[in-house]
């Protein structure tokens, strides 16, 4: 049978790869994001495996610290009956000095049908496409995008406020570092939200309000009315230099107390990307508390990846006739 | 475009399909009716109604998608793929007699995907097939249990289904490939 009840107004992905927020239109994320809908019931039951992508070769390739990421990409690869191989830089040739490109046409001369790369590199992700037969799946790159945080805070949005349109979203934190905050922002501004960004003037990306942000450095009148407040973490890893005098003075002037949430709306929502820094950028009763959608965030990684891997990895023609 | 199947007819058929059902099964004790997605789940629902008015023992009823099932997906690296919907089975098949309903009947690849998709969520007792239409053609050995109308087709032909809950209009209607 033709099926006509169609939800998003697309049913495809016409992309190899997911490499940003950025070349995805707001048709495709509504996509993405209604397949997770789907792909959220599979982990509801006993047993949780569909044999989608049966035969299909998925090389998770990180070069920089994850334990999230990795495992969501794990997760939902197994889910979907894909034969999965984890490769960490540290126990690869990476060490015995082998590039990016090498190791890449190495694992690409296995033929693996997708690759899932994190790397510290803003464009890694970029390059491999060009070279790589496989699919691309951007898991991190430097501090350019993670478009799979971004699809999946805004899963996690949309199952609360049941919109993502119109509503006030506050980005707090360590802005210039975060990949989270330039797949959000595009994510988000692509959606119709009210996004308004936060931090130390030491730490804000310049140009960002050319994005169609609001800027303050005020924590207190981002979180004002906001229906969504967003902590990103203070990346000391990424800093050369000192942006701000002390962690104490920071968590002082920008961390997420309870006080400070009061501006919000009542039915607020609080999010982290993970890992935290409790203390840094959000006081553990925020963190702990009522408001709290950290965990789903998490529990969401896998459905939200598991729509990406069925999505990118194609199907056929969809039969007309049952 | 000849029409098969009016709203008359279709309403006839789905009657004596549950009293066939309630024959066979001596009642409804243990029988839950699964839809496959989208018209199957739309015949569960009326056919629950219809037992129910037989029998006046409410039926459960849940809803399947199969398209992680599918044999044809994942042929091409790029290409279009039916949207995936969600399953909802709100109740333990174990031990349950399962009642899978579809629409059309054709090569039996949608009904080979429903039947690994629905052990997947545990072991019935037993499955029967209810489908509206038999168009013939089989590429699995696969046979209906209950069958509203048996259509000797070609296969340049295409049968569609309509229902007023998604369509708007009860009718089952065959058509060629070019017209």
């Amino acid at each position: 049978m033709i099926t006509q009840q169609v939800v998003a107004p697309i049913s495809k992905l016409r992309h190899k790869d997911l490499l940003g927020i950025s070349d995805l239109t707001p048709e495709e994320i509504l996509l993405i994001l209604d397949t997770a809908e789907a792909m959220r019931e599979i982990g509801e039951r006993p047993i949780k495996k569909v044999p989608a992508l049966r035969g299909k070769t998925v090389v998770n390739l990180f070069f920089e610290a994850s334990t999230r990421t990795r495992t969501s990409f794990e997760i939902a690869e197994k889910r979907l009956s894909a034969d999965t191989l984890n490769i960490a830089a540290g126990t690869s040739s990476v060490v015995k000095g082998e590039t990016l490109v090498d190791t890449a046409m190495n694992l690409e001369a296995m033929a693996p049908d997708m690759i899932v790369v994190r790397h510290a590199y803003s464009g890694a992700c970029h390059m491999l496409s060009r070279i790589c037969k496989a699919g691309i799946i951007n898991a991190g790159d430097g501090m350019h995008e993670h478009p799979t945080q971004a699809l999946l805070d805004a899963f996690t949005i949309r199952e609360h406020k049941k919109r993502i349109k119109g509503l006030k979203v506050a980005i707090i934190g360590d802005l210039l570092h975060s990949r989270v905050l330039r797949s959000n922002v595009q994510l988000l501004t692509k959606l119709g939200a009210d996004v308004w960004v936060s931090g130390p003037p030491t730490l804000m990306p310049p140009g960002i309000e050319r994005q169609g942000v609001r800027t303050t450095t005020s924590v207190d009148e981002a979180v004002e009315g906001a229906d969504v407040v967003m902590l990103l973490r203070v990346q000391l890893e990424r800093m050369q230099g000192s942006f701000f005098p002390s962690l104490r003075e920071y968590f002082s002037v920008f961390g997420m107390t309870r006080e400070r949430l009061r501006r919000a709306k009542e039915d607020v929502i609080i999010m982290h990307p993970g890992p935290m820094n409790r203390g840094v950028e959000i006081d553990s009763e925020v963190a702990d508390g009522p408001y709290s959608v950290i965990l789903e965030q998490v529990a969401n990684g896998v459905a939200v990846r598991m729509a990406v891997l069925y999505l990118l990895a194609g199907g056929a023609e969809h039969e007309t006739a049952a | 475009m000849p029409v098969i199947m009016d709203a008359n007819r279709m309403g006839r058929t789905l009657a004596r399909i549950a009293h066939e059902i309630v024959e066979r099964n001596r009642g409804t004790d243990r029988l839950n009716l699964v839809g496959i997605r989208t018209r199957g789940d739309v015949l569960a629902k009326r056919l629950a109604k219809a037992l129910e008015q037989i029998t006046n023992e409410p039926v459960r009823t849940g809803a399947l998608d199969i398209t992680l099932y599918r044999d044809d997906l994942m042929r091409h690296v790029v290409g279009p793929q039916p949207l995936v919907r969600r399953t909802e089975i709100p109740f333990s098949i174990d031990d349950q007699k399962i009642l899978l309903i579809d629409d059309v009947l054709y090569t039996g690849r949608t009904i080979r995907a429903a039947l690994d998709a629905l052990i997947d969520f545990g072991r019935p007792k037993e499955i029967q097939l209810v489908v509206l239409v038999d168009r013939g053609h089989r590429e699995l050995p696969i046979k209906a249990d209950y069958v509203g109308k048996n259509v000797p087709t070609s296969l340049k032909e295409s049968v569609q289904v309509r229902l007023s809950e998604t369509d708007g209009t009860d009718e089952v209607s065959v058509t060629s490939e070019h017209e």
